[in-house]
């Protein structure tokens, strides 16, 4: 089955857990990845270069407008929630935090599985709060395939535990087994 | 054609009469965007279908006056975007000081913050006294707030660190007198500002301008909408007068893009072409 698009939400310990996930992925890669990872409303983006450097695929801030495309690594703006629409564009908006987060990643997921549908895949890393359980439970409703870090292997275990309780997500794997198993995907397609 | 989803039909009927019986068009607004703020509120009323928000909108009029609020995003901050207040002091003052009198006009300006964190750039600036803000937003309840210039004391110290990090040339709270819950904004500074009600979508060209800032609302327009309030905000302007946006948006489909020069590409700020 052919994907349209990742989903990936991740809190604390993100950005340890994106290095050991995302620079494997090959410059080729043919699904477009969207993130949201909390960070602080002043951030500067500059997170976002640094992973540019390390990652084979383009590592960019999601611009509003913007089509989603393959070979790229879309990061939500700090302090900006992000929605995808139904064909295939970026929306900003600055309405309330969600959950305490602004981007928040129930925000995305929810907007990226009414877009996708069943072509969608959505992820949960590690996280200290409970942002991202509903997004991921609409991705599965919508028939797009769940998976979850193991919360034992997480830094912050509860965003992950929350979205398990939540949802019966289709996987729960290591970040090595969740790296794997995209570049698999890759492979396939 | 294939069947479209219930619930899409159903936000276009509610956006349609919306714009039939209120005159407030959200009909090219963002979908995804739309769509929550409309989701939000069935859950928040306690409704299960959209089609029933149809019936309260039509014959509830406080049903509909909240619903319109939910549309419209207020979220802002005094100084927001410390940076962008910088680039002003830096490279847009020296441009306004050459003009004898100045316009400024504040597209969407909510609850006023943006507005009164101007007036105060523009009193340590010198320039204020020669500077007419016209400060505008189709949410009345917003430009009520804004009027007032009372603002929760909990939000001052983000608002001191704001302006601080804003270049500010004072104490923050020269600005203002505070008590355990209130922080009143100094009426002098409300002294050049006119608050208006205008409507980006339905209502026409707003005055001739030095400096148009529009940040965070054209986000919510879809491509078509922006082009054609680019166009008014285009017509608005002087030749070399100022268009700032937020942080966040470019000019990237705007037919006009070609028509401004980068004044400052990171805060988004942009000159009308001689
Ligand atoms: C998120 S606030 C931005 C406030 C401020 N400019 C800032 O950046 O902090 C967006 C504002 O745009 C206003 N707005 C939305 N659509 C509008 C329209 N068609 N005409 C006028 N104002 C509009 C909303 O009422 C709201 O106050």
């Amino acid at each position: 089955m052919g994907y349209g698009a990742i989903v990936i939400g991740v809190s604390s310990g993100g950005l340890n857990a994106l290095m050991k996930i995302l620079p494997s992925l090959p410059e080729n890669y043919p699904i477009p990845i969207v993130i949201v990872q909390h960070v602080s409303p002043r951030s500067d983006g500059y997170w976002i270069e640094s992973m540019n450097r390390t990652c084979r695929l383009n590592v960019k801030e999601a611009d509003e407008k913007e089509k989603i495309e393959r070979g790229n690594i879309y990061m939500a703006s700090a302090n900006y929630h992000l929605l995808v629409e139904k064909d295939k564009t970026f929306s900003l908006s600055t309405e309330a935090k969600v959950n305490f987060a602004r981007p928040s990643i129930d925000v995305l997921f929810e907007s990226a599985a009414e877009a996708y549908g069943e072509e969608l895949i959505g992820l949960i890393l590690t996280g200290s709060n409970s942002d991202g359980a509903l997004g991921l439970r609409k991705i599965k409703e919508e028939g797009g395939l769940t998976i979850v870090q193991d919360p034992e292997t997480a830094e912050s275990p509860s965003m992950p535990a929350y979205a398990i309780s939540t949802t019966s997500v289709d996987h729960i794997f290591s970040l090595e087994e969740i790296a794997n198993f995209l570049q698999t995907l890759g492979e396939g397609n | 054609m294939a069947a479209r989803d219930s619930t899409e039909i159903e936000i276009d009927l509610l956006l349609e009469a919306i714009y039939q019986k209120y005159g407030y068009d959200f009909r090219q607004y963002s979908d995804a965007h739309i769509k929550r703020r409309i989701m939000n509120r069935m859950v928040l009323s306690g409704y299960n279908t959209v089609s029933e928000m149809q019936f309260q909108l039509l014959h509830n009029k406080s049903f509909a006056n909240d619903l319109l609020h939910d549309l419209s995003i207020t979220v802002t901050e005094m100084f927001r975007d410390p940076g962008f207040y910088r680039s002003i002091r830096e490279k847009i003052i020296p441009i306004l000081k050459t003009y004898p009198f100045i316009k400024i006009w504040h597209a969407g300006c909510s609850t006023g913050e943006e507005a009164y964190s101007m007036a105060i750039l523009l009193t340590e600036e010198g320039l204020m006294e020669r500077t007419t803000i016209y400060a505008t937003d189709f949410n009345q309840r917003a430009l009520d707030d804004a009027k007032q210039g009372i603002f929760s004391n909990t939000l001052i110290k983000e608002y001191t660190t704001n302006y601080q990090a804003a270049g500010g040339r004072s104490a923050f709270s020269d600005y203002y007198i505070a008590d355990d819950n209130m922080a009143i904004m100094n009426q002098n500074l409300k002294k050049n500002i006119v608050w208006a009600n205008h409507n980006l979508v339905t209502d026409s060209v707003f005055a001739e301008v030095h400096m148009i800032l529009c940040r965070n609302v054209l986000i919510y327009f879809k491509r078509e909408l922006q082009n054609k309030v680019h166009k008014m905000f285009y017509e608005s302007l002087i030749n070399g007068g100022v268009l700032c946006l937020g942080s966040k948006e470019g000019m990237y489909f705007s037919e006009l893009k070609d028509a401004y020069q980068d004044l400052d590409p990171r805060q988004k700020i942009f000159k009308k072409k001689y």
